[in-house]
């Protein structure tokens, strides 16, 4: 007495499979989330891009307003345009989240991100990562005979040159702080 | 004029200040000292439940039924971990709901204390907003917001963790008045945007009213506006699952649930309507069956208080962020001032139509035979407490399915249902929340055998506070809704999904001291109905249904509106009122 049209032992019609294909193009956006600098509020925004599936590119975040008790969270993301209006909207649901600025839509922003390279190399290798890091502006912080660890800031873009031209020249580590960023102009 | 006063204190005078009446709870070490706080007064009354999960139903069960919040107040570990579930089910639901922990004292959290759980941890992703307060003096100013932020923008469960300690140590009340927040929902819809869809309401031919649970959370108001509307305008109205009792069942206009297990009509004129108007609905997976055949032809206006809502799973073309009860309120005004224009000519041939759907008939049964059907029972039911000051719970399978379609809601806060969650054992408990909030309303949980054997601890606590409840069971001993899928979707593999060994109901009812009832014979179904009407006490009614009943009408997943299956009930007419869609 079955009365459906459906192949008998299909899984194929599961409830959850329902979402359309979205326009597939994938953009990168930065956003700003001034949050309440209470405990456990990174944990509800990590928690919500985790949750939901959201892509987290880079995370930064401190205090950036001691008195008035406020932390900006600096969150490069990925996703369609559906989604990254889904994380705003999610993000502005969170209680302590003040405030969620999309940078990269806005208007024009600065972007900029620390990083710190230990390089280890004799002789010419040796010559040529400092030759480089000269290009590339970035100071010497530490040095013995045999390395060196060199402090840059700049694009990620512009790090992760610096980091490519540093492999074969012998780079054992690296620290980045990742995104943080601003709106040109004032307010 | 500052109070000071111990934490445990400050938890039951910032109760009282927020005028809750009743706490439903379980004690437990962490929590000993606000017990012994609530043991020395009287201005609100204790519900000690059976298991922790029924006192957060039953806390939802309460909000539900009175638009006020819900309290629990549990202890901390296997407490707190108990009042998991509740706390997802009002998420989903958006239940207001406040739920107190108790917590290890401060100097002993993160040392794997005894009963120590990271509470906040685990229900940070199913609260609305949660809190560890860990120092005493913020403890009240803590409690006056978490009501605040329960009950304002989308309503929806918080949690305060209270360490032991700072319940005995001293501080001072912060009044409620005194409380800042920054957390203040925008409820006001955007007038330009209200006034196109004013413009697009004149002009429809087919449009619908798709209404959902944010009407009754908005209050009464809402749904006095959403009647007047609907009246003004003529347009047909459904609901989601949520949303029923904001219009009456009985109105001209009324449609009849929409969704997987919705009206033939109300999910086809979804499907052919040009201009739908979601009022406080959310685009569940239920209600939209396959996004890309969702209503294609459609102009889309969402209502909604939150903003991660609008434009989530459908495109809205008219989307209006706000309260239910203010958009209604300036749609109104403005489509009046506008001219109270709509295309009536339009509408007469779109209603010709939707008549066309509704002589389908797609709730038709048959009773034959000496085996009742469940929705006979339901029908009976129906027709033996309309006049009733009348709450209905459900559980959740085939029972709360039938129970929508057959039941008829005529006021708001009158249909308590687990919607998002499909949480089984949500009813009984939620039940006893009702009562509590309605002492001599008749409260009528409709269940499945096996749902209502998932909370059943709690014919103790109906028992102990003499409540009234019915638990009416629509007993198929069977898993009913899993058994419909398999029998659909897995060849008729039944894969667990029998209630074996299961208890003989009335004895059980009779263990607790409560009545119990057994119905097995269509004859006899209306006589043992009354009998349990006119029981004093609780009871519960074993209401022996016909098996392998199915649920129809029934979009199977994936599938689009106008691709709906009747089943066995009127397939036949259907076809004759030229719905070559069905199958
Ligand atoms: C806590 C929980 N576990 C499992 C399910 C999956 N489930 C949905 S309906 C159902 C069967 C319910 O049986 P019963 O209460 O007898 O209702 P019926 O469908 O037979 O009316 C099950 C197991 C659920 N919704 N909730
Ligand atoms: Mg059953």
């Amino acid at each position: 007495m079955s009365p459906l049209k459906i192949k008998k032992g299909s899984t194929g019609h599961s409830a959850y499979d329902l979402r359309p294909s979205y326009s597939d193009t994938v953009e990168r956006h930065t956003l700003a989330v001034l949050v309440e600098n209470e405990p456990g509020v990174l944990a509800r925004v990590i928690g919500l891009f985790a949750g939901r599936g959201y892509n987290i590119e880079s995370l930064t975040v401190a205090e950036v307003d001691h008195q008035g008790h406020r932390s900006r969270i600096t969150i490069v993301t990925t996703g369609t345009p559906q989604i990254i209006i889904q994380i705003k909207a999610q993000l502005g649901r969170i209680i302590d989240v003040h405030k969620v600025n999309d940078l990269t839509v806005e208007g024009p922003s600065v972007e900029r991100e620390l990083g710190l390279f230990k390089v280890a190399g004799k002789g010419e290798q040796r010559v040529e990562a400092l030759r480089l890091a000269d290009i590339f502006r970035a100071n010497v912080v530490d040095s013995t005979l045999e390395s060196f660890v060199f402090e840059i800031t700049g694009t990620p873009e512009k790090i992760d040159a610096f980091a490519d031209l540093m492999r074969p020249l012998g780079l054992q580590e690296v620290a980045r702080t990742g995104v943080a960023a601003l709106s040109r102009g004032a307010v | 004029m500052s109070k000071t006063m111990t934490g445990a204190r400050m938890v039951v005078q910032a109760l009282i200040d927020q005028g809750v009446e009743v706490v439903f709870g379980y004690p437990g070490g962490a929590v000993l000292p606000i017990y012994d706080e609530l043991f020395q007064q009287n201005q609100i009354k204790h519900v000690l439940v059976r298991h922790e999960q029924a006192a957060v139903h039953a806390a939802e069960g309460y909000a539900r039924s009175t638009g006020k919040p819900g309290v629990a107040l549990v202890t901390s570990g296997p407490g707190a971990t108990n009042a998991v579930t509740g706390l997802t089910d009002a998420l989903m639901d958006s239940i207001p709901i406040i739920v107190l922990t108790g917590q290890v004292p401060t100097f002993m959290i993160g040392s794997d204390a005894f009963q120590e759980a990271d509470t906040v941890g685990i229900t940070r992703p199913c609260t609305k907003h949660n809190w560890l307060v860990k120092d005493t003096e913020k403890l009240a100013a803590t409690l006056h917001e978490a009501f605040h932020i329960a009950l304002s923008g989308r309503p929806g469960p918080v949690l305060i963790d209270i360490p032991k300690d700072v319940q005995f140590a001293t501080g001072t009340y912060t009044e409620a008045r005194q409380v800042e927040t920054h957390y203040n929902p925008q409820v006001k819809g955007d007038l330009a945007m209200i006034t196109e869809l004013a413009k697009a309401m004149e002009t429809a031919k087919r449009p619908i009213f798709y209404t959902g649970g944010g009407v009754i959370n908005s209050g009464p108001a809402a749904s006095q506006l959403l009647r007047e509307l609907v009246a003004a305008t003529g347009f047909p109205i459904t609901s989601t699952l949520m949303g029923l009792g904001a219009y009456p069942a009985s109105g001209d206009n009324w449609l009849g649930m929409l969704g997987m297990h919705g009206l033939y009509e109300a999910n086809m004129a979804m499907h052919d309507c040009d201009l739908m108007i979601n009022i406080g609905a959310r685009f569940d997976d239920r209600i939209t069956g396959r996004i890309d055949a969702f209503s294609p032809r459609s102009k889309k206006a969402h209502i909604d208080i939150d903003a991660s809502s609008i434009n989530k799973v459908v495109h809205a073309d008219f989307p209006i962020l706000g309260d239910v009860a203010h958009v209604l309120e300036d749609l109104l005004n403005v489509w009046k001032a506008r001219g109270r224009k709509t295309n009536t000519e339009g509408l007469a041939k779109w209603w010709g139509q939707i008549k066309e759907w509704r002589a389908v008939d797609c709730l038709k049964f048959t009773q034959q035979g000496k085996v009742i059907k469940p929705q006979y029972a339901l029908q009976r039911l129906e027709a033996l407490t309309k006049k009733h000051d009348r709450y209905i719970c459900t559980e959740v399978g085939q029972h709360q399915m039938w129970a929508a379609q057959y039941l008829g809601f005529e006021d708001p806060n009158r249909w308590m249902t687990s919607g998002g969650l499909g949480t089984m054992g949500y009813g009984f408990p939620a039940s006893i929340g009702v009562q509590m909030a309605h002492p001599d309303a008749l409260v009528i949980n409709v269940a499945g055998e096996a749902s209502w054997l998932m909370n059943m601890q709690e014919l103790g606590t109906a028992m102990q506070y003499r409540l009234p409840v019915k638990q009416f069971i629509l007993n198929n001993e069977r898993l009913g809704m899993v058994r419909q899928w398999q029998e659909l979707l897995h060849g008729e593999r039944y894969s667990s999904s029998w209630s074996e060994s299961l208890p003989d109901f009335v004895k059980l009812a009779e263990a607790f001291g409560a009545k119990g009832i057994l119905c097995s014979d269509p004859d006899t179904l209306d006589d043992a109905i009354m009998e349990m009407l006119t029981h004093k006490g609780p009871v519960l009614f074993d209401c022996l249904v016909e098996k392998h009943e199915n649920c129809f009408p029934m979009i199977p997943s994936g599938k689009p509106h106008n691709e709906m299956l009747l089943g066995d009930a009127s397939t036949k007419d259907a076809i004759q009122a030229g719905g070559a869609v069905l199958v």
